[in-house]
């Protein structure tokens, strides 16, 4: 089918009948796009040099995701301070989500502060693999890609049509990521900011003796602990 | 357009991304100047470039002879 090769030939062709040449992955760049928002067009690159959570919800006019939209509004101002911005995204039009949006202000009060992406070609959508085809093949799942300000993906969450997400979490990932980056750290389990964070484990048996010196909190040679 | 309005009058973020251009700025200066996001200045100054309101040069945004019209049209 010389349609079908043409499109295979193509990398940068991402029309919704394709499947991309590679899914988002952790540590690699962010597909770039453009799109038609509730803020006007947008690419991801207008972005660089701040972080972006992009996030897809299944449909607009609907309970979870008119939860999560108030429950991500209200952590807008928090992720600001740490120069992050919010991009939503559905398979839904521009009037849809403009409509959905002065419904949410009208029955709950609350001012949703950043953008939608109208995907009704399900490009960016396909792009991204939003869609779960095993829970629907309309609408895209609840999917969060964290993109750091130069366009890497470093986290991405993926979570059920019947499940809202816990907004919380997003704003204590941002703030592992960022810590991580500022100190190269990890942090452990349940971390939170203010406590004190995972220093890489040694490679070499010279960095091994130099950590025992270099008064980290040590449980073990690898499992070393410091403040930040 | 984004900013262009259907009355064919330029959008509130547009006029203040315009009148920001009073001397040509960048994107970074332009966010500063108007407490606008950065992602939405790039937007929109791309927007108007395209709509011939404004002219970028070296990173460096101008307003044209018809943004000017536009921003100092009565509303």
């Amino acid at each position: 089918m010389p349609n079908s090769e043409s499109t295979l030939q193509d990398p940068s062709h991402t029309a919704a009948s394709a499947q991309p040449a590679s899914l988002p992955r952790l540590g690699m760049p962010a597909p770039l796009f453009e799109a038609v928002t509730t803020h006007g067009k947008i690419r991801l690159d207008d972005y660089h040099g701040g972080w972006v959570v992009l996030f897809s919800h299944p449909a607009d006019f609907t309970p979870v995701c008119t939860t999560e939209f108030m429950a991500f509004a209200a952590i807008a101002p928090e992720l600001r301070q740490r120069n992050v911005e919010l991009l939503g995204l559905s398979i839904d039009s521009p009037t849809s989500h403009i409509a959905w949006v002065r419904n949410i202000k009208e029955k709950f009060g609350i001012d949703i502060p950043f953008p939608i992406i109208a995907d009704l070609n399900k490009e960016i959508a396909t792009l991204y693999g939003m869609i779960m085809p095993g829970e629907s093949k309309t609408e895209t799942s609840r999917c969060v890609f964290v993109i750091d300000p130069v366009g890497i993906v470093r986290a991405m969450i993926y979570y059920p049509l019947t499940t809202g997400r816990n907004t919380a979490e997003i704003i204590r990932l941002i703030d592992a990521l960022q810590t991580t980056d500022k100190h190269h750290v990890a942090t452990p389990a349940n971390w939170k900011t203010g406590e004190k964070v995972i220093v890489p484990p040694p490679a070499t048996m010279e960095e091994v003796d130099a950590r025992l010196e270099a008064g980290f909190e040590c449980t073990d040679w690898y499992f070393c602990k410091k403040a930040v | 357009m984004a900013c262009v309005g259907s009355n064919g009058e330029l959008t509130e973020s547009a006029r203040r991304m315009l009148a920001a251009l009073e001397n040509p700025a960048t994107p970074e200066q332009v966010a500063a100047h108007t407490e606008l996001p950065l992602f939405r200045v790039r937007g929109g100054l791309r927007e108007m470039a395209e709509a011939g309101l404004v002219e970028l040069n070296a990173g460096v945004y101008a307003s044209t002879q018809q943004g000017r019209a536009l921003l100092s049209a009565k509303r």
